[in-house]
């Protein structure tokens, strides 16, 4: 596909263009931080941030959400009879994704959208959206994208990939339903042939800056359970304070609870985000918790993400290198260690001793 | 697209109390659509959510056998918010069930085979359900010995008494009913833990014969080096297990046991299967 230009004035027409048609969300300078928002008639995404606070991962799965609606009272006709909540997703389009929290979409989508089941809110919200990429120039120290799957320039799960250059961006479409968003904006100039060679220049440069990486190669060979077993655990838990932080700001952790809420006479179930970092998480009614200690909560993290997903979908892990849980993490846990630890970890080797599970 | 979270309502149709503690009580589910009926198409060790509005669900073995028409019955232990709740209702008030869920017995596999079933204390609800379904005249032929061994703390605390008894009547059913300890002058069955009649009463495994074991984690430790005394493959151990579940479909991440979920990977595992996992649940 042909590399669209937009100077900044039809980028500004163009956006405001698109709000016919879409639901545009896009980054928003709040505080010090930039965070996803509806944006207004007369709103601009704010494109000058290394990447925003948060994923748009709640522009499709909200933290909270309802399901369903539910009378308690006797003189209705469907007291106790669940509703579902009107679920109809008119088009969105989200403006400036990171590559790396693009690639979380089809990660969290093997989840949600299952030969078996699909879970529909999820599935309709993800289906009715168009994603606008934003390429990065330059990492942060916590970033990993190269070795997760992705990078600065990562197209995976993009429908339209922007780069920014100077005042100037360009618009790979990389899907129709990219084409169809790049139509209803009106942007139609082509660059010029030799902006190509520029753009593979400052892909290379923005991958250069990228200093940290992870080393996934040897998770699949090894069994589930010498990894579960392995002697580190508890020592990488050691200072873990199961604050959740790491699950809230996670593109791709999916987990959630399911509650209902009920005011007078009616009320709602819905969904909530869950963190496995949390003791209630699996703890069963009988009193009996499966991972009742902090580090099997811990551990159960880094399986899951560098493990268990590895092993089920054969798609890599279940990490895109963000890095936001890093920044984060108030004791400086490091997914990037933990991985490296796992993937080196030689079982047969191993003289240390093997903790209680 | 179909919703998987939408309950089915039904009506609570009838309500028994199994134990003399009052602590399980059985209860019938009658479809208010009956082409939900026709959905709810289950096998037995299949399980299904009941849902409270207001309450919450909980996952629970359909007690019931599919060759049981027109309702669905499921025994519930009184423990936590939700069954705490259920055990006050009344026969006639609506509530939701969503399922079948997760994989039942592997009933292609114990075809031509000699069955075992183990269960102890309140796990016997699917084993209910797949004794109803193997001694269907439709089933029967398709298995071969079929014994049962199965135990409770005393005899008021054994689930579906009269069922039992009448399955003790039969000859196409070996059935060994065990209660630890009864002073009851009129108790005909045995006494004895279920792994110690396991002992004294199982056929000795062989590639034809499989054990299907429900029952306490400490039911379950003591049986566990019986079978394997009397020669059955690890293979040829098919448990079903429990864990903290919330969407029943796999999709709400919280009962796994290593890059397996309880709810729709299980909850039947054979011990081979489990002998590769986490020992998370």
């Amino acid at each position: 596909m042909t590399l669209i230009k937009i100077d900044q004035q039809s980028w500004t027409a163009g956006i405001e263009k698109v709000k016919s048609d879409y639901r545009v969300f896009g980054p928003v300078k709040e505080k010090n931080d930039h965070e996803f928002k509806l944006l207004d008639q007369d709103e601009m995404p704010d494109l000058n941030y290394q990447n925003t606070r948060l994923s748009p991962k709640s522009i499709i799965y909200p933290q909270s959400q309802v399901m369903f609606t539910y009378s308690l009272d006797e003189n209705d006709e469907d007291c106790r009879i669940m509703k579902e909540v009107e679920n109809v997703k008119s088009p969105m389009a989200i403006i400036g994704v990171r590559p790396c929290d693009a690639l979380a979409f089809p990660i969290v989508r093997r989840n949600f959208d299952t030969p078996e089941y699909q879970d529909t809110y999820w599935v309709k919200a993800y289906e009715a959206s168009t994603f606008i990429g934003l390429a990065c120039s330059s990492a942060c120290g916590t970033c990993f994208c190269t070795s997760a799957g992705t990078g600065p320039f990562g197209e995976e799960g993009l429908d339209v990939l922007i780069i920014a250059d100077g005042d100037d961006l360009y618009a790979k479409s990389i899907t129709g339903k990219g084409n169809a968003f790049i139509q209803a904006a009106g942007w139609t100039t082509e660059a010029d042939a030799s902006v190509d060679s520029k753009i593979d220049e400052m892909k290379t440069a923005a991958e250069a800056s990228i200093s940290a990486s992870v080393t996934t190669d040897k998770l699949k060979d090894k069994t589930t359970l010498e990894l579960y077993d392995a002697p580190f655990w508890e020592e990488e838990a050691f200072s873990c304070i199961n604050c959740g932080t790491c699950t809230y700001v996670c593109p791709t952790c999916w987990c959630f609870d399911v509650q209902d809420e009920t005011h007078g006479k009616s009320g709602i179930r819905m969904r909530n985000w869950d963190s496995c970092m949390s003791p209630l998480f699996t703890y069963h009614a009988s009193g009996h918790n499966p991972r009742d200690a902090k580090y099997q909560r811990v551990r159960q993290r880094f399986m899951h993400k560098l493990k268990y997903y590895v092993d089920k979908y054969d798609k890599g892990i279940q990490c895109v290198g963000c890095g936001r849980c890093i920044r984060l993490c108030p004791v400086n846990i490091d997914i990037r260690k933990i991985c490296n630890k796992m993937n080196s970890y030689d079982a047969a080797n191993c003289v240390c001793e093997t903790p209680s599970s | 697209m179909q919703n998987p979270y939408l309950p089915y309502p039904v009506r609570i149709d009838e309500i028994i109390t199994e134990t003399e503690d009052k602590s399980l009580k059985t209860f019938k589910f009658v479809f208010l659509n009956p082409e939900d009926e026709e959905k709810f198409a289950y096998e037995s060790g299949q399980f299904g959510e009941l849902s409270i509005p207001g309450l919450g669900e909980i996952p629970i073995g359909i007690a019931s056998s599919p060759m049981e028409k027109g309702f669905i019955k499921f025994t519930v232990f009184k423990t936590g918010k939700v069954t705490s709740y259920l055990h006050a209702m009344k026969e006639g008030d609506i509530m939701g069930v969503r399922g079948p869920l997760g994989h039942p017995f592997p009933w292609k596999t114990l075809e031509g085979k000699n069955i075992v079933i183990i269960g102890g204390g309140f796990a016997f609800t699917t084993l209910r359900s797949s004794i109803i379904s193997i001694l269907d005249p439709a089933n029967r032929p398709k298995f071969k010995d079929i014994h049962v061994i199965y135990g409770a703390r005393s005899p008021g605390m054994l689930l579906y008494k009269d069922e039992l008894a009448a399955w003790a009547d039969r000859d196409d059913i070996n059935m060994n009913i065990t209660v630890d300890g009864t002073d009851d002058p009129d108790w005909k069955f045995l006494t004895g833990f279920v792994p110690t009649i396991t002992e004294q009463k199982a056929p000795p495994g062989n590639d034809d014969t499989y054990a299907i074991v429900c029952g306490p984690p400490i039911m379950i430790k003591f049986t566990q080096p019986v079978l394997d005394n009397l020669g059955y493959s690890h293979d040829n151990i098919i448990m079903s297990l429990e864990n903290r579940m919330k969407c029943g479909i796999g999709i709400c991440g919280r009962c796994n046991i290593g890059k397996d979920l309880v709810c729709k990977d299980g909850p039947v595992f054979t011990l081979s299967q489990l002998n590769e996992m986490p020992k998370e649940y």
